[in-house]
């Protein structure tokens, strides 16, 4: 039990669903990244996810694109991002999962990049671009130091991968809401709530959604279907409007409230899991 | 990744279909005009004074370049699947035109992602593929060039997956392209190895391509991987010098894993992606196929690298001796003869391919040497 399985235990307990923000580690730069996490936790999210800028991010849009380019060009790197987790775990306990593409870990070595986020204080790894037929390098790694690793169910998902899914996430499944990248979009996709359903009926772990969900309505519409709710792409254009500016992360902060209030004021039904 | 798996499955199926495999051949014969003859070129190999030279001409294919061979396979096999919107990424040009052109001839819809930096570069390919119908998609992040075309064209696929198939260009990336597109290229191994036989009674002694992605000297080299003794050469490049700006991951990179395959890569400090360079757009990628990873870690076959302006040497090489204006990427291999030929000396073979023809060079050779046309 990490700190991630023990907010989802608390969640449930309390028949709420979780609040996830993503931002890309460094952008604009590290001391504004320990910051917005600390904003973030005090807002009452429930896990932050913390992107590790990469050159190619091939599951991402524009936003988080520019977002990556943004970190990456001020100097954020793997080093300096599990310093600034350390200096984030000074004060602050809120669940930490890593958002990485693989070659940053492979890179880096399996195994010792596993120890050095434990150690940093990291709770869990999602990592977009690694088929769960390819995780047999990370799983015993991560598994050995108590790091959550999040696998990502899509619309297309056949039911066999799905069970695979299930079976080898810890702390949460993700699913895609829609067929595409990352990004702000106006709408809800259709394909969510079959998609939901699908997953639900093979497993009783946290389920929750990411990809598209652009503000408060939404956030609590897929709130309703689902353990938690991930908004990426429209925080960072929030960070981005910002940059340069004073009110940067108190700007951002506020809409990270807006979006945690619509998530926390969903109730829970009697046919949840859990 | 369902995507992939129902790929992977499509193509298993076809691959054991004869009637799959009898249209194939039904195409590369009338309509890419197969089999390439296999050339000696007596005047190089004259003026090289060293092994005899034969070039397997796949500049003569229809569009001028290896490329089609893999498109038309893949456009085959989107059929079956009952695919009708067809995306790929180019760099140099030669793979969206050969996929602009196939999709032109079955009537489908296409779309092509290229680096901005490559669609100023290879303007003339640009205008070939509008010509044929396709849309020409200019991806802008990163540094414009090949890696992030495929960047772009995956993005897109996620999107459209259910109706699109991407039809990718070289063995590489993700399985199961690197074997789909090695098998749709083997073509030009099987024939030059029958070729050879033919003209010589026996295997050359060496055989020689140009490495980028790596599907057109995979093409030639799978056919001969159980002859051992027939040693295999790939041609990277080295652009401005491998201790500059380069294209050479086999050469001077080390393994990582981009685009959804382990393989050798030119990375920096925390595995970013180094932007790769070379004046051949067809080159400019940062890694290389998992099978040429194999081939070099097995040491079944080794790879140089040639520069910038070797290539260019490589290029007027050949024009003047032969009167045959190769493709910059070819020429990279070509700048490789000198060297090779004097090594495997005068009683040897050596089986060059010659992946494609120069024509959409000319404005970047001319600029090279200073001339204005």
């Amino acid at each position: 039990m990490n700190r991630i399985d023990n907010a989802f235990v608390k969640l449930r307990a309390d028949g709420k669903r979780a609040f996830i923000p993503y931002i890309a580690a460094g952008d604009p730069t590290l001391d504004i990244t320990e910051d917005l996490v600390l904003a973030f936790d005090a807002a009452g999210c429930d896990v932050i996810e913390l992107g590790i800028p990469f050159s190619d991010p091939i599951a991402d849009g524009p936003s988080v694109q520019r977002a990556t380019e943004r970190a990456l060009s001020a100097g954020a790197n793997v080093e300096g991002i599990l310093r600034t987790v350390e200096k984030i775990r000074r004060s602050s306990d809120v669940p930490l999962a890593f958002m990485t593409y693989y070659n940053p870990i492979y890179h880096y070595g399996v195994s010792e990049f596993c120890v050095a986020a434990k150690q940093a204080g990291m709770d869990g790894l999602i990592v977009p671009d690694l088929a769960v037929e390819e995780a047999d390098e990370l799983l015993p790694s991560a598994r050995e130091h108590d790091m959550s690793t999040v696998f990502l169910v899509a619309p297309t998902s056949t039911e066999e991968r799905m069970d695979r899914i299930a079976d080898l996430s810890r702390g949460f499944i993700y699913a895609v809401s829609l067929m595409g990248v990352t990004g702000a979009r106006s709408e809800v996709s259709d394909d969510l709530p079959p998609l939901m359903q699908r997953v639900r009926s093979r497993t009783d772990k946290p389920v929750c959604v990411g990809f598209g969900i652009s503000n408060a309505k939404q956030a609590s519409s897929v709130a309703e279907i689902s353990d938690g709710v991930i908004v990426g792409s429209a925080i960072v254009n929030t960070i981005e409007a910002h940059v340069g500016k004073a009110d940067l992360v108190s700007a951002t902060q506020a809409f990270v409230c807006e979006l945690a209030e619509a998530v926390k004021s969903v109730e829970r039904r009697p046919d949840d899991p859990g | 990744m369902p995507a992939l798996l129902e790929l992977e499955e499509a193509y298993t199926a076809a691959k054991d279909d004869p009637d799959f495999q009898a249209e194939l051949a039904y195409y590369l014969r009338e309509y890419v005009g197969r089999p390439t003859p296999l050339y000696h070129a007596e005047r190089l190999t004259e003026q090289l004074g060293g092994a005899k030279i034969y070039l397997k001409r796949e500049d003569l294919n229809h569009t001028g370049a290896h490329k089609i061979n893999n498109a038309i396979g893949q456009i085959l096999l989107a059929r079956r699947m009952g695919k009708k919107r067809i995306i790929a990424e180019t760099g140099a040009g030669q793979h969206g035109v050969a996929t602009a052109t196939a999709c032109a001839m079955f009537g489908m819809e296409c779309e092509v992602f290229m680096g901005e930096e490559d669609v100023e570069r290879q303007s003339l390919n640009v205008f070939r593929m509008k010509l044929l119908g396709a849309k020409v998609v200019p991806v802008s992040s990163g540094a414009g060039t090949l890696k992030d075309a495929v960047n772009g064209a995956f993005r897109d696929w996620v999107t459209n997956v259910r109706t699109t198939y991407y039809l990718f260009g070289s063995a590489c990336g993700t399985h199961p392209y690197p074997t789909i597109v090695r098998d749709f290229q083997t073509c030009i191994g099987i024939e030059a190895r029958e070729q050879i036989l033919a003209k010589e009674g026996r295997l050359p002694d060496c055989l020689l391509a140009c490495v980028g992605g790596g599907s057109n000297a995979i093409g030639l080299f799978a056919p001969f991987y159980e002859d051992t003794d027939v040693e295999m050469v790939g041609v990277e490049a080295a652009g401005e010098g491998l201790d500059g700006r380069h294209a050479a991951p086999l050469t001077a990179g080390t393994v990582g894993v981009f685009h959804g395959a382990r393989c050798f890569l030119l990375q920096e400090a925390d595995g970013q992606i180094t932007p790769a360079h070379s004046i051949s757009a067809g080159l400019d990628y940062p890694g290389v196929g998992p099978e040429h990873s194999f081939y070099r870690d097995t040491g079944r076959a080794r790879y140089v690298a040639i520069t910038d302006d070797e290539a260019v040497e490589g290029f007027q090489l050949l024009c003047r001796t032969e009167g045959i204006i190769p493709a910059l990427e070819s020429a990279h291999a070509i700048a490789y003869l000198p060297t090779l030929a004097k090594d495997v000396g005068a009683d040897g073979i050596i089986v060059m391919n010659l992946s494609g023809r120069g024509d959409k060079d000319t404005s970047m050779i001319a600029d090279t040497l200073g001339e204005s046309i």
